[in-house]
């Protein structure tokens, strides 16, 4: 008997948390954007989310297999997560062939090249989709309508999103007026009655995911709500000031991929802060980027350019913000 | 409800044995007395092979500052004075005795008799203490009159009595304040007297409701004690957490409580205290708690220091076939063991089997960068900085990031999703940095 005794360092105890579970908590909490875009786009979305999925699979396993000769650990579930993410940022009329460069740049040059999970600095799925984005410029931006190809695969009915709308009136020189006529109602922009890529549509399917994942504590408020706060604050100034030219800041919070990149791409653990005063730093800079780049930048959506930024920033965040120690300011009592 | 501030965890509290009353275990055949019992310097025998000795008598001497003695906890011969395992996995030096009989000194008071009233002066109450070898129960087992010796230019405030027993499984504290609630009373009153202060809090977590209410009850006899109800969160049994909670205070880095105004006792040495004090009892005996999911009877055991553990867990019913690790005190801070031979000594909680499959650790990831070690480190720290630190051998930059502060608690590794051996890397480097550190001051 004594011969078998385990001798190890305390704690002899682990929590219940680990890597696969919080992996697949979110993969679980983008399962009602994931479904509402099914539902909106169709066979073309179920299409291009399996081809994303599969793609970063394989190529996680064949450069962990042949070129790192390490054991493949795709079942921790992050390849899932990437996969999901990178499909849930795309029209769902993209030609295949791009999704799939997209996640060879995702998970082949963005989290593998660094060493794997937890090693990379830029959030994968976002690297992957500004490398689309920036290469296949048309493809990535003429969204399909929702509910109107659900059974059609190509050339199908293609509209602008709310942003670009927007954009594109101000630059013409439309009045305000006349763009809110185009826009969608706040309550379809809500549910996700309207054009964009796969996930950001539905703020609320988005929303629901984040509130599983704060009571699954697999993130924290601090990020989500620093982010959406500083663009609700930052864009409704801008709005008392001129209310012609610039939308409130209601919209800004529905449109464009907001939602999806404060509630999942920025909060994504590897590349965002250590300390909490951190995260709400982060979140700000997020913010204030989003808006930049939205109101006066060339292109009408920041979100991604700003949480690549913002990651890029991270570890100076780290070192400038560490959590206040215990007993460390507090002198004789 | 009143609580600590910074970090914590909920391990879950599997009390087994809350509701077994403390149960007094049969003597062994020959007791082994390690001779390193205490935080410190070790002690030095004062008897030799063949010599008889009665429960209660000196056999080995402080041997400097931070030292304690240490009495015979059973009567008859003196063995020999040689190696033995005990709860460190190493061999030190151990005095064993062949039992025979359990003859007592004649001025120790054997008697159930309460004595309340308090005869001695300071100087006395702390003379006695030394001369019992009390040291703290807790797990620490620091000298306690060396605690009780206030620095000059220092005054204490108030005593803080640790009734949180933080730690899941172990119940040792919580059956003494139920069962010996008058003893614990008293024994808080002389330590008052001790250190000069009028008043002392005792701290429970509210997993111990019967505790609160039946000394919330007995206080009222008592002049100065209050009962603070405590949330349930590990780790408030840690000296720092608990004076945050109960009064607010934060002892500043490196610091001792006192330079807060507080002195922190452990309800178990408070009760050694009374019957050193009021008894004349040298600490020869303690509560034991023996515990674990596949322990057929988890119970509290008075157990005299120097019986083997194999008696104890044959006590609660034989060790299960299952048996993976034996664990000497709570599953956050003990050591686990590597012989059942080992002698109970004065720090020794609890004893905790946990079966094969749980004794094993969880395989180990990549740091997935998810601050949930900094989140629930009570200190404040970046445990996930410091053990990288570690890794990488830089132990001036684990210093800046505060690794002295670190209390060992494991809320770090306990919490971590990666199953990294967050606090396996921080002891490395405290252990390195305190040798650079004392190195410096030479």
């Amino acid at each position: 008997m004594t011969n078998t005794l385990t001798v190890s360092g305390s704690p002899h105890l682990h929590g219940d948390q680990n890597v696969k579970k919080i992996m697949w908590g979110v993969v679980m909490a983008l399962i009602p954007a994931t479904l509402v875009s099914f539902w909106y786009f169709g066979i073309g979305a179920i299409i291009i989310t399996s081809v994303a999925i599969v793609s970063c699979i394989i190529i996680e396993y064949l450069i962990q297999k042949f070129i790192l000769k390490q054991s493949p650990s795709i079942n921790d579930g992050s390849a899932v997560i990437t996969g999901l993410l990178l499909a849930l940022n795309v029209p769902s009329n993209l030609p295949l062939w791009m999704m799939v460069i997209g996640a060879i740049v995702a998970i082949g040059v963005a989290k593998m090249t660094f060493g794997g999970l937890g090693k990379n600095p830029f959030n994968p799925a976002l690297v992957g989709r500004v490398f689309m984005l920036i290469s296949f410029p048309v493809d990535m931006t003429s969204w399909p309508l929702p509910s109107v190809n659900r059974t059609v695969l190509v050339d199908a009915v293609t509209g602008p999103t709310t942003l670009g709308v927007v954009k594109e009136g101000l630059a013409k020189g439309d009045s305000m007026n006349d763009i809110i006529t185009k826009i969608p109602s706040y309550m379809d922009m809500f549910i996700g009655n309207m054009g964009g890529s796969l996930g950001e549509v539905s703020a609320l399917a988005i929303i629901l995911g984040g509130i599983y994942m704060i009571f699954r504590k697999i993130i924290t408020w601090h990020i989500p709500v620093s982010y959406l706060l500083t663009v609700f604050i930052f864009t409704g100034i801008l709005y008392l000031i001129n209310p012609n030219l610039y939308i409130d800041p209601v919209f800004h919070l529905l449109a464009g991929g907001l939602m999806l990149g404060a509630i999942f791409m920025a909060t994504d653990m590897v590349t965002s802060p250590m300390s909490k005063t951190g995260m709400l730093i982060f979140g700000l800079g997020c913010g204030l980027l989003t808006v930049l780049i939205r109101v006066w930048g060339a292109y009408p959506e920041g979100v991604s350019f700003a949480i690549l930024i913002m990651n890029a920033v991270v570890p100076l965040i780290n070192k400038g913000f560490k959590p206040k120690k215990f007993g460390e300011v507090i002198n004789n009592g | 409800m009143k609580t600590f501030k910074i970090g914590g965890v909920h391990p879950k509290e599997n009390k087994l044995s809350e509701k077994s009353p403390i149960k007094v275990l049969a003597l062994p055949k020959t007791a082994i007395i390690p001779l390193s019992q205490n935080l410190g310097a070790p002690s030095n025998p004062i008897v030799n092979k063949g010599d008889k000795v009665k429960v209660g008598q000196l056999i080995a001497e402080s041997s400097s500052f931070i030292s304690s003695h240490i009495h015979a906890p059973v009567s008859g011969t003196i063995a020999k004075i040689d190696e033995a395992i005990d709860s460190s996995g190493y061999k030190r030096k151990a005095i064993f005795i062949d039992v025979e009989g359990d003859e007592w000194l004649e001025n120790i008071d054997k008697s159930n008799h309460l004595i309340s009233d308090i005869r001695f002066s300071k100087e006395e109450i702390i003379a006695k203490i030394k001369d019992a070898g009390i040291v703290g129960l807790g797990g620490a087992t620091f000298p306690t009159h060396v605690k009780l010796m206030i620095p000059k230019g220092k005054k204490a405030e108030c005593l803080i009595i640790n009734g949180v027993e933080c730690e899941p499984y172990l119940t040792s504290d919580h059956r003494l304040m139920i069962e010996k609630g008058d003893e614990l009373m008293v024994g808080i009153q002389i330590i008052m007297k001790s250190i000069e202060v009028t008043k002392a809090y005792i701290g429970i977590e509210n997993n111990k409701p019967d505790a609160i209410e039946h000394l919330t009850n007995l206080s009222k006899k008592y002049n100065g004690i209050e009962i603070c109800p405590l949330k349930v969160k590990y780790p408030q049994g840690g000296e720092k957490q608990l004076i945050k909670a109960i009064i607010g205070r934060e002892v500043p880095s490196g610091k001792l409580p006192i330079e807060v105004g507080c002195v922190v006792q452990n309800v178990g040495t408070a009760y050694a205290v009374y019957e050193a004090v009021q008894k004349n009892k040298p600490l020869i005996e303690r509560v034991v708690t023996v515990t674990g999911k596949s322990v057929k009877n988890p119970t509290n055991l008075l157990t005299r220091i120097g019986t083997p553990v194999s008696l104890l867990l044959d006590e609660a019913g034989s060790l299960p076939d299952n048996t993976g690790k034996i664990i000497n005190g709570g599953p956050m801070m003990g050591k686990a063991v590597n012989s059942l031979e080992i002698p109970v000594v004065k720090g020794m909680s609890g004893l905790l089997v946990m079966p094969e499959k749980e004794s094993k650790r969880v395989p180990i990831y990549n740091c997935i960068r998810c601050a949930k070690c900094v989140s629930v480190c009570p200190m404040g720290l970046s445990p996930y900085l410091i053990a990288q630190t570690s890794e990488i051998n830089k132990e001036e930059m684990a210093e800046s990031h505060g690794v002295m502060d670190c209390i060992e608690c494991g809320s770090c590794s306990f919490t971590c999703p990666s199953g990294r051996p967050l606090l396996d890397n921080i002891r490395i480097s405290k252990n390195k940095v305190g040798q650079i550190i004392r190195a410096r001051l030479k």
